[in-house]
């Protein structure tokens, strides 16, 4: 029997960088506020010290910092006529867990989603009609436009410290910035990365072409910076150990380095880790969240009644949640009804690499997370489609961020697998090849879901979540295009031999892409075709908010997290200024 | 990994490595010149030239070696899985923690799948290795009369782990281009990972490619663009004196810091 605790104000299920913004915004208010954080608790002093911090194996091959399939992981199948099989290693994608979340060992790539990415089925159709997209697509508009979110992007890059270079600001187009961004109020916080060699290369060789190159927006910080809650940032040391790893240096943004230290120290929060959600409980009308039932590190179950629930995890647990709590309506590919589970996107990458002779020293292992060059003229609708035949587009970039070994030995097409000419290629090539990246948007359509599996369970007894995914031709087509364009970029840098080719199906759980999960309790005005309504609030139970990139209708161009910050801070003021004054639904459908 | 499995290695590698150029002579020589040194430390079995391996029987170890051998050669661009001590890392993996199966999901039913849903099998590291490394045996028994691998000219050691890595070899249920997957990996990962792991022996992995291993600042020559970066690398377990620790560090010694630029032991 789960043992009865006192009830608090407010419940946050997660405390990475969701979970700690929230906890922050709602204790400034007042409120009483627990947070469940699953993993362990962790922070930068001890835990993310060097040297041992750059231990390849551990970290980015065993994947240290991640989420233990051995207790939780999901299913997956490419589609419904397959049976979905355990994930049983983390490779294609990989959720973090512990104090911090993700936020921890993320590479610190801050963009801004374009107006064009929240209101894409209206403009869209505005400039190619109303037929344009397939049929099967279900491409929805956010219920937000860039103008509503700039201030809660601007904060959050302001809390982040984001190293940048603004392209337009207050009406003003700023050169060597990025053109194609919506209007921003003020300049990012600290300028721009130093710039790396095979990123200047990049530059020079995409303005060649005409494109507009402008230095990645980067939570590494480019100088030291105190942020609005007081917290101090330091330089970032171009490690190469990012992604993957914490930082020792204080110079990544994460809960830790911006703001867990003040949540920990405000008497209205405590923190609860090792401790497993199990579900959200509602009272006996089924129209308001109690509490949650969860499980600590030994064992035993408590109920921790709250008049308020943040569920603030990574976008699959997310879904998971609510579906495990029967909150919401999963979706049904066959009919087309329901909406939990529905729209859930991903991320089509692919890649150009560069190979260049032995008078050009790449220097791949003197890189940060987020220290790259890149171009936005082919992102979301900032091109033509017209004439192309599908939505959505990508940013290409050289944004390489490590030179570890065992994840990055380049060798180009024709070298033999392995033996000794596998070798003498790994020793030619290491040091003298550049990566382009380009990071393309996904759509949601009919097939692509998430639900409960039907056999597989995690530790505690209860199903895993069952990915059905696979690329949507509108995006394969997207690569192709873009990748294309990629490699004349390449060509204009300069190497001995440019190779690339598009993203092609079916997708694979194998080879590590990206971890943009998004989707699954996705935002809008229609409680038909979401979960949450624009302020995040859920439709079912009003005193339940969902937070995470779980919330994006389709995914843009753009890396996530910039979204998922602005959001949930444009969700804690909704919270703030309106919800707590009135509790009750804050959108009537 | 201690002195007597260090020193076994190193005469395991002089012994399988049968072709090979003066660099790998030279690296032969090397390497029976520091065995003989290390020989007083403690090293119970390396008089009677079995294996002390903590995994692998004596049939295992021998295929394992000859094995990484030809995957990654020594050869005249220097040593090779052998001399990093690869065997020896995989060793050490299949009898630790990630061989047991750690943070491997491993509850039933189980099916084979699609090559998109990755690995099914239900055996852990450990228990593919112990019972791939049978099969292997026996699918050499029947193709070639020996089960001995090792025994084979480097042509037909090559030409039977390319037909591994392309699915073509019966291993006994296990798909054998899986077990090449495998063994690939770990092999990539002994020669490349930090030394504190066994492999990578004297970081030679990366002298050859050039990374500098576990540096932590890079931030006034990221913008020295073309910078030729010759300092020597370095690992997480190096000490002041640049000695690479491979076991317990003694309490208040330290594995940190280090004076970068000192060779490895």
């Amino acid at each position: 029997m789960a043992t009865r605790l006192q009830p608090v104000d407010a419940v946050l299920i997660g405390v990475g960088l969701v979970g700690t913004m929230l906890g922050r915004e709602l204790t400034r208010a007042g409120l009483k506020v627990v947070g469940l954080e699953r993993g362990e608790p962790r922070h930068t002093v001890p835990d993310f010290q060097g040297p041992h911090m750059h231990d390849e194996l551990r970290y980015s091959v065993r994947k240290a910092l991640m989420q233990d399939n051995t207790k939780e992981t999901l299913t997956f199948r490419n589609h419904a006529g397959q049976t979905a099989l355990p994930i049983r290693r983390w490779e294609g994608f990989l959720p973090g867990t512990g104090l911090g979340g993700a936020a921890v060992h993320w590479n610190g790539q801050t963009y801004r989603f374009q107006d064009s990415d929240l209101r894409m089925r209206t403009l869209t159709a505005e400039r190619y009609g109303a037929n344009f997209m397939a049929r099967d697509l279900l491409v929805q508009d956010w219920g937000v436009s860039a103008a509503d979110l700039e201030p809660y992007y601007d904060r959050f890059e302001y809390l982040l410290g984001i190293s940048g270079k603004a392209g337009h600001l207050n009406g003003r187009k700023i050169p060597g910035g990025n053109p194609f961004e919506d209007n921003r109020s003020r300049d990012y916080p600290t300028p721009p990365m130093k710039e790396p060699y095979g990123s200047a290369m990049f530059r020079k060789a995409a303005e060649s072409l005409g494109h507009h190159p402008y230095p990645q927006p980067s939570a590494n910080l480019s100088q030291p910076y105190v942020n609005p809650e007081g917290m101090t940032l330091n330089t970032c040391m171009f490690c190469g150990f990012c992604e993957r790893y914490g930082c020792e240096h204080y110079a990544k943004s994460s809960p830790q380095t911006i703001l867990l230290p003040v949540l920990l120290n405000d008497k209205n929060f405590e923190l609860r880790t090792r401790c497993q959600v199990l579900r959200i409980n509602k009272d006996a009308s089924g129209k308001r969240a109690t509490g949650v039932t969860y499980v600590d590190g030994t064992g035993r179950e408590f109920e921790q009644p709250a008049d308020l629930v943040i569920l603030g995890g990574f976008a699959l647990n997310n879904v998971r949640m609510l579906l495990l709590s029967g909150i919401g309506t999963p979706y049904d590919p066959q009919t087309g009804k329901g909406v939990v589970g529905r729209n859930y996107a991903y991320q089509t990458m692919s890649a150009v690499q560069v190979f260049y002779g032995q008078d050009i020293n790449i220097n791949p292992f003197m890189r940060s997370g987020a220290s790259g060059t890149v171009i936005s003229d082919f992102v979301g609708d900032n091109f033509d489609h017209g004439p192309l035949g599908f939505v959505g587009g990508a940013y290409i970039g050289e944004v390489m961020s490590h030179g570890r070994p065992i994840e990055f030995h380049p060798t180009p097409p024709g070298t033999p697998a392995w033996g000794s000419d596998w070798k003498k290629a790994v020793i030619k090539h290491y040091n003298h090849t550049a990566v382009l990246n380009v990071h393309g948007s996904s759509v949601s359509c009919t097939r692509n879901y998430l639900d409960l599996d039907p056999t597989y369970r995690d530790a505690w007894g209860l199903p895993l979540l069952r990915m059905t995914f696979d690329f949507h031709e509108n995006d394969l087509k997207m690569s192709q295009y873009l990748t294309a364009r990629a490699l004349e970029i390449g060509k204009a840098m300069g190497g001995r031999e440019v190779v690339g080719s598009p993203r092609k199906g079916p997708y694979t759980v194998t080879q590590y892409q990206t971890t943009h999960n998004t989707g699954g309790t996705v935002m809008g005005d229609d409680p038909s075709t979401s979960v949450v309504n624009r302020y995040l609030q859920s439709w079912d139970l009003p005193n339940l908010f969902v937070i995470g990139a779980s919330n994006f209708p389709q995914n843009a161009s753009y890396n996530p997290t910039g979204t998922v910050g602005a959001l949930a801070y444009w969700a804690a003021d909704a919270i703030v200024r309106q919800y707590l004054r009135s509790p009750g639904p804050l959108v009537h459908a | 990994m201690d002195a007597s499995r260090r020193t076994f290695l190193k005469a395991a590698g002089a012994a399988a490595v049968v072709s090979g150029s003066d660099v790998a002579a030279q690296a032969r020589q090397d390497a029976a010149h520091a065995a003989s040194h290390e020989q007083h430390a403690h090293a119970p079995s390396a008089a009677s030239g079995r294996a002390p391996y903590l995994f692998f029987n004596a049939d295992e170890a021998a295929f394992m070696e000859a094995a990484v051998a030809r995957l990654i050669p020594a050869d005249e661009a220097g040593p090779g899985a052998i001399e990093a001590g690869v065997p020896a890392y995989i060793d050490n993996q299949l009898a630790g923690a990630w061989g047991a199966g750690e943070r491997l999901y491993r509850g039933g039913p189980w099916q084979l799948g699609t090559p998109q849903q990755g690995y099914q099998l239900p055996f852990t590291p450990a228990e593919l290795f112990r019972h791939g490394l049978k099969a292997v045996r026996e699918d050499l028994r029947r193709s070639y009369g020996s089960p001995e691998f090792e025994g084979l000219p480097p042509e037909q050691q090559d030409a039977y782990l390319e037909a591994m890595r392309a699915g073509k070899r019966d291993l006994d249920g296990v798909p054998s281009e899986v077990f090449f997957e495998s063994l690939w990996a770990l092999t990539i990962e002994g020669f490349f990972c930090d030394p504190v792991y066994g492999g990578n022996k004297d970081m030679v992995s990366w002298k050859m490619i050039g990374f500098p291993g576990a540096y932590a600042n890079y931030y006034h020559l990221v913008d020295q663009h073309g910078l030729a970066f010759d300092r020597p690398p370095m690992s997480l377990a190096q000490n002041g004196r640049g000695v690479i620790h491979l076991h317990a560090v003694p309490a208040g010694q330290g594995a940190a810091g280090g004076a970068p630029g000192k060779k490895g032991n």
